[in-house]
């Protein structure tokens, strides 16, 4: 099981917060993931997350599309940071 | 090293107070407080709303003040965040750096602000009369945080 997090306008774009799901075979890494995430919940995911803007972090570090993935990770998706 | 994001206000002078007793070496202490400003590109500014990532914050917090401690010789670094719905003038933001000598300080608090910018995980949201927005990430702050590296 892994869990997916969803930050600010990210997560107003998607209407998700959180989501927990079990890691198929052949899903390793963020990229397959984000596919992953299409497939279950449609094309207008794909433009939230396919958006180039979007950060994402894996275990609380950042990380890109190629990251690798197991299970019991946690990952988070969300625009660029704004803080400070 | 403190690090803390909390809804509640805090007080400069109390923040300088606890590292000035807890670093008797300390001959330096320079700080920085960002505010919420009435103006946003022209428009009147309610409040800001600021939320983050709770766990990842806190770590990529250390993380910079780590990196802030590599380059540097300082002593003790406060950075305190505040979250939730906060108005004009409102205190958003406080850092500090104590050290032997200003240098290191003014050096180190600039470092930290402009990573933290970066690469800490928060976000503000921009009410105004016309409704909410999510602020945008400045091209300026990427800039100014890249000169680090």
């Amino acid at each position: 099981m892994i869990a997916v997090h969803y930050f600010a306008s990210v997560r107003e774009s998607l209407g998700c917060d959180l989501e927990k799901l079990e890691l198929p075979a052949g899903v390793t890494t963020v990229a397959g993931l984000i596919d992953l995430l299409v497939k279950k919940h449609g094309k207008d995911w794909q433009d939230v997350l396919g958006e180039r803007s979007v950060m994402i972090a894996v275990n609380h570090e950042m990380a890109d599309r190629s990251a690798s993935l197991a299970d019991g990770d946690e990952v988070a998706f969300f625009p660029p940071v704004t803080g400070g | 090293m403190k690090i803390s994001i909390q809804p509640e206000d805090f007080s400069v002078e109390n923040e300088c107070n606890i590292l000035r007793l807890a670093n008797p070496e300390c001959g330096a202490l320079v700080t920085f407080s960002g505010l919420v400003r009435d103006l946003e590109q022209g428009r009147h500014v309610e409040s800001l709303i600021l939320e983050h990532y709770p766990g990842m914050t806190e770590s990529s917090l250390e993380k910079i003040i780590h990196q802030a401690e590599a380059r540097w010789p300082i002593l003790d670094v406060t950075v305190i965040h505040r979250i939730g719905e906060l108005k004009a003038s409102e205190q958003i933001v406080f850092v500090a750096v104590a050290s032997l000598h200003r240098q290191a300080a003014f050096s180190a608090c600039e470092f930290i602000m402009d990573y933290l910018k970066t690469r800490a995980p928060f976000w503000k949201k921009c009410r105004d009369e016309h409704g909410e927005s999510w602020v945008e990430a400045k091209t300026s702050d990427t800039e100014a945080s890249q000169r680090w590296e």
